[in-house]
């Protein structure tokens, strides 16, 4: 067979992306404009400026990823957008775009659901990996054990119950005036700190001993940064930064371990935001080591939101035939695994 | 010059084949579904059944604000795929005026309205001379009671289209102290062919690059006005 070539496009929440990507491992550009600067001003993604900002910059993204690939469209063999999960409004532009093009150029379109392909930049970080593989999804919409049977084929085992690990990251560098995203300057700051300073808890979810729950652990630090105030106390940011975030880590690298382990798993792969963590990478790494797995993980531009990782994704479909109709539309609570 | 118009600015999608002063064809749909799943599938089906060959095209005419925001959205990106792909150019037609153009020879003012929410309907005004279109108020956003005692001072008679008709007719009428017509169904909403027809009025040289296009919303996103009174708050605290 020779080579399938991919033009993906992913717009699910405050970046445009495209890339081209050959064979679901080789990325020949993997373009993205962040929205971050914008975003910045109001604490937190806007949805309405995301979108509009999307229409704005799609077209040059898309182009820019070809001109790097130095290919054109009628070289591609197929589109592939990343319909859900996220934002709706941001989605659907990338939707939009992609189906006309594919349609405009006679091209078949795929397809592709966020996750799977932030599970997917595994296999461009690492051309060796093939499933099964145990993977911890960890962003700041997610936080998901997933056992990868197959190409595009997963079983989830274990979920979160309120927060995601990113989203308890961004609330606790905005209670210690660290500002938006959280997670890169929490992790920062925390290289200054004492990770055992502070005891904070590791929550357990009674009936599902794999989930996670991280909103008792970001009312915990509320808790303390609210008490220390009311003392008068002086409060150590980077002992706050790194307790919280040595808490985070015992808990993902600890289910982790104890589902690869009942399992039998040897081969586990991180992805999403998080997976970009120094303290979850070392953590991860020493446990791993320690039971002698195999630990993979891609590197910190292909685990931010991009289109390569979407590319990946839509490779393994495209091989086992998926094809999507022009009717394809957005879906902002697509489940993994789901068509 | 031919063009493959779409206006998905509000509750119908519709989309056009016009070559000068002959509509091919368009299809116009005003049902519960959602752009996303009818308007590409609609081009679809005019471009096969017409034997359209899409690089006979010489732009792609969009119905360019205002409207809802998602709509505007699904058309623009719609629009930018399309002419990326074929190399065209976009014509970006304001929503408003291609909904009074349809009313083509109208005696006295065209006055569209859209349903903008907030009391408000984003409208503009508009009339025939000796078969000219003429824009006599570009498309605003405003207040239904304004805009019916900015018409009274006009003086003469008016007749309304657009989804703001249902919502707000019984206010008009106790309002209004001119003659009022309101459009009948084939002209009462949002239609490609007007939006395609408008656009070979203006001609190419009214294009852009399909990259540059961005809709024409008339307001900025709600976090953007509450961040800008907060700072304006601040502003005159400071001042």
């Amino acid at each position: 067979m020779s080579e399938v070539k991919i033009l993906a496009i992913e717009s699910s929440c405050d970046e445009t992306a495209a890339a081209v990507v050959v064979d679901g491992r080789k990325v020949l550009s993997n373009v993205i404009s962040s929205q971050i600067d914008i975003h910045k001003l109001y604490g937190g993604v806007v949805p309405e400026i995301a979108s509009r900002k999307h229409v704005e910059n799609i077209n040059g993204v898309i182009e820019e990823a070809l001109s790097q690939a130095e290919m054109t469209l009628s070289d591609m063999d197929a589109i592939a957008v990343t319909y859900g999960p996220g934002l709706v409004g941001a989605l659907l532009v990338g939707v939009a775009e992609a189906k006309a093009i594919a349609f405009a150029a006679k091209k078949p379109l795929i397809g592709v659901h966020h996750i799977e392909g932030h599970v997917s930049a595994n296999y461009i970080a690492h051309p060796e990996l093939e499933p099964p593989f145990l993977c911890l999804i960890v962003s700041g919409g997610h936080t998901h054990l997933v056992v990868v049977k197959d190409y595009g084929e997963y079983e989830i085992i274990a979920r979160t119950r309120d927060d995601a690990a990113g989203e308890a990251f961004d609330k606790v560098a905005r209670a210690i005036g660290l500002g938006y995203p959280g997670g890169p300057k929490v992790d920062k700051l925390a290289k200054e700190g004492n990770p055992k300073a502070i005891a904070f808890p590791r929550a357990v979810v009674e009936d599902a001993p794999l989930d996670f729950s991280f909103s008792g652990l970001k009312s915990s630090v509320l808790n303390y940064l609210n008490g220390a105030q009311m003392k008068g106390e002086q409060i150590n940011r980077a002992d706050v930064a790194a307790s919280f975030q040595q808490s985070v880590v015992d808990v993902l690298v600890g289910h982790t371990m104890q589902a690869a382990k009942e399992l039998g798993i040897t081969k586990v792969a991180m992805a999403g935001g998080v997976a970009s963590n120094s303290a979850l990478r070392a953590g991860m790494e020493a446990a791993c080591e320690k039971e002698g797995f195999s630990l993979y993980y891609p590197t910190p531009i292909l685990c931010t939101d991009n289109a390569a990782m979407i590319g990946s994704a839509a490779y393994y479909e495209y091989i086992k035939g998926v094809r999507d109709g022009w009717d394809l539309n957005a879906v902002p609570n697509l489940k993994i695994g789901q068509r | 010059m031919k063009v493959l118009a779409i206006d998905s600015s509000g509750l119908v999608a519709s989309c056009a084949l016009v070559e000068e002063d002959h509509l091919i064809a368009e299809y116009t749909v005003d049902f519960k579904k959602t752009h996303s799943q009818t308007l590409l599938p609609m081009i679809e089906e005019i471009t096969r059944m017409t034997e359209c060959e899409l690089q006979a095209l010489d732009a792609i005419a969009v119905a360019g604000g205002p409207g809802s925001f998602t709509g505007l959205r699904i058309g623009a990106a719609t629009a930018k795929g399309l002419g990326l792909a074929l190399e065209k150019p976009i014509i970006s037609v304001p929503t408003v005026d291609a909904m009074a153009y349809g009313l083509f020879g109208a005696s006295g003012l065209i006055c569209p309205i859209m349903d903008a929410r907030r009391s408000q309907v984003y409208t503009g005004l508009y009339r025939f001379v000796d078969g000219e279109f003429v824009v006599v108020k570009e498309q605003w956003a405003e207040d239904v009671e304004a805009l019916v005692t900015l018409l009274n001072e006009f003086g003469e008679p008016v007749t309304f289209l657009g989804d703001g008709v249902p919502v707000y007719q019984k206010l008009i009428d106790s309002l209004a102290e001119i003659p009022v017509h309101y459009a009948p169904a084939h002209v009462s909403r949002q239609r490609a062919a007007s939006v395609g027809a408008l656009a070979i009025l203006y001609g190419i040289k009214k294009a852009e690059p399909a990259r540059d296009h961005r809709p024409i919303y008339l307001r900025k996103s709600q976090a953007e006005r509450e961040r800008e009174a907060g700072i304006h708050a601040k502003g005159s605290l400071d001042a």
